[in-house]
């Protein structure tokens, strides 16, 4: 299917469902896809499960959208920050439900859904709260813990620059989540701060194939 | 937090570094962070763990080579950036805007954990609430029933490296040793640490036990009294 290039922000988070999975990039603001969230926030969907490293920060972006009441659960690995009150005061209230993933083991969860593997055996975790209820079986002489893809229906990531046909580049840290959840997801939208010419982006260089990508935004079409 | 990586200026004090006999008394924070850096090996590949692991940048020598790694995608990382060179698209672990070294390389999440769990890191800092004798380490989660738990990339530091050095300081602030027979802190990772370093002495978790390396202020037995654990002395 070729990457549909979208007007605006609504058009590129239209149509998705009550009850999905949303795969989220960034780390703290870099690679978050501020625009695509906000955008969801007018969407108006609910009963979310949202997956990303943090929970929220201060009072936008995904921190608008759980305050928002629209979450129904998150899976990260570091939900606590100094600026994380909005997550901190539903998860206290019992609004919210919360799987804490390793950092490794969320990326890898996604690496295996978009690479079709079928679950995994990880050192990571073993032997710790985070393995409980999990099977686990000694590797070489190590306990692992059997772990599960993370799939995504929809997933919305940061990237600096596409190319027409949906090729992706990245800049610095803000890569971080967005090419492991760019194969994750049924449906892959992109906010980029330019859209170049298809041939403009050196191939050697592309670092998220247009076979991932669905839809791309450049940022500030809001 | 700081990430700097400078070269220790000429005037910088040497840390009072001594032998169990002669130390003057238990070293503060910096000094301990010196002695990591010293005992990091020339061209290592190192993740410095966030908060008190992260000051042992500052005390690496410009020529010791060393590649720093923060996992949020990044190798041969910089200083923290300052005024113009602040770039929202570059952090280190801790979210802090950081420089680019020449050499620098970036990566997605999937790779940057790859890269540790598959044991290509030398070496990595990490700080601790709890080590016990046989290396387990707390560290992510003090287990209160109203703390919500935050993991991020505590786990996968504690198993990935090749030595994973605990900086932390002995006792709490009540007094409790933090080296202990077993934690009672929910456990990051089960035998992992290899090398602690403290403020009253540095020690190898070895198969035969708890090795002190050297003391600041005090003896092996002194600190054996101090701890509920048998320590050997080195060589034996």
């Amino acid at each position: 299917m070729t990457t549909q290039l979208c007007a605006d922000a609504d058009e590129a988070v239209a149509g998705v469902e009550d009850g999905s999975t949303v795969l989220v990039g960034g780390f703290g603001m870099a690679g978050m896809p501020v625009a695509l969230i906000d955008a969801l926030i007018r969407q108006g969907a609910k009963d979310l499960t949202v997956v990303s490293n943090n929970a929220g920060n201060g009072d936008t972006g995904l921190a608008a959208l759980l305050a928002e009441g629209r979450v129904r659960k998150v899976i990260c690995s570091f939900p606590r920050q100094t600026d994380s009150h909005v997550f901190d005061g539903l998860y206290r209230a019992g609004r919210i439900e919360l799987e804490v993933v390793p950092q490794g083991s969320l990326a890898e969860r996604m690496r295996a859904a978009g690479a079709g593997i079928g679950a995994f055996y990880c050192p990571t975790g073993a032997g710790t709260l985070l393995a409980e209820g999990k099977e686990t079986r000694v590797i070489d002489g190590r306990p692992h813990v059997l772990e599960y893809p993370i799939r995504g229906d929809v997933a919305l990531i940061g990237a600096h620059r596409a190319d027409r046909m949906g090729n992706l580049v990245y800049r610095k840290t803000a890569r971080n989540f967005g090419p492991v959840m760019a194969t994750a997801a049924t449906t892959v939208v992109a906010q980029v701060r330019e859209i170049v010419e298809t041939g403009a982006l050196d191939p050697e260089t592309v670092v998220t194939p247009s076979i991932y990508v669905d839809r791309v935004v450049q940022e500030g079409t809001a | 937090m700081n990430t700097d990586r400078r070269p220790a200026p000429q005037e910088t004090p040497v840390p009072d570094v001594r032998g169990p006999q002669d130390a003057a008394g238990p070293l503060d924070q910096d000094a301990v962070a010196a002695l990591v850096a010293r005992d990091i090996p020339h061209g290592a590949f190192v993740n410095l763990g966030i908060g008190r692991p992260t000051s042992v940048a500052d005390h690496l020598a410009a020529d010791s080579g060393v590649v720093l790694h923060t996992e949020n995608g990044m190798l041969n990382m910089g200083p923290a950036a300052r005024g113009d060179a602040v770039d929202p698209d570059l952090t280190n672990a801790g979210k802090v805007p950081v420089t680019e070294l020449p050499g620098a390389a970036y990566f997605h999440h999937a790779d940057s954990f790859a890269m540790m769990r598959g044991g290509h890191l030398d070496i990595c800092v990490l700080g601790a609430f709890q080590v016990s004798a046989a290396g387990d380490l707390a560290n992510w989660h003090t287990g209160a029933p109203d703390a919500i738990p935050a993991v991020g990339g505590a786990m996968d530091l504690a198993i990935g490296a090749k030595q994973v050095f605990v900086m932390m300081t002995l006792f709490t602030r009540s007094g409790a040793p933090k080296l202990v027979p077993r934690c009672t802190y929910p456990l990051t990772g089960q035998g992992c640490a290899d090398r602690v370093y403290t403020d009253h002495a540095v020690f190898d978790i070895t198969p035969e036990g708890v090795v002190v390396r050297e003391t600041f202020g005090t003896g092996v037995d002194e600190l054996a009294g101090r701890l509920d654990l048998p320590l050997l002395s080195p060589g034996g």
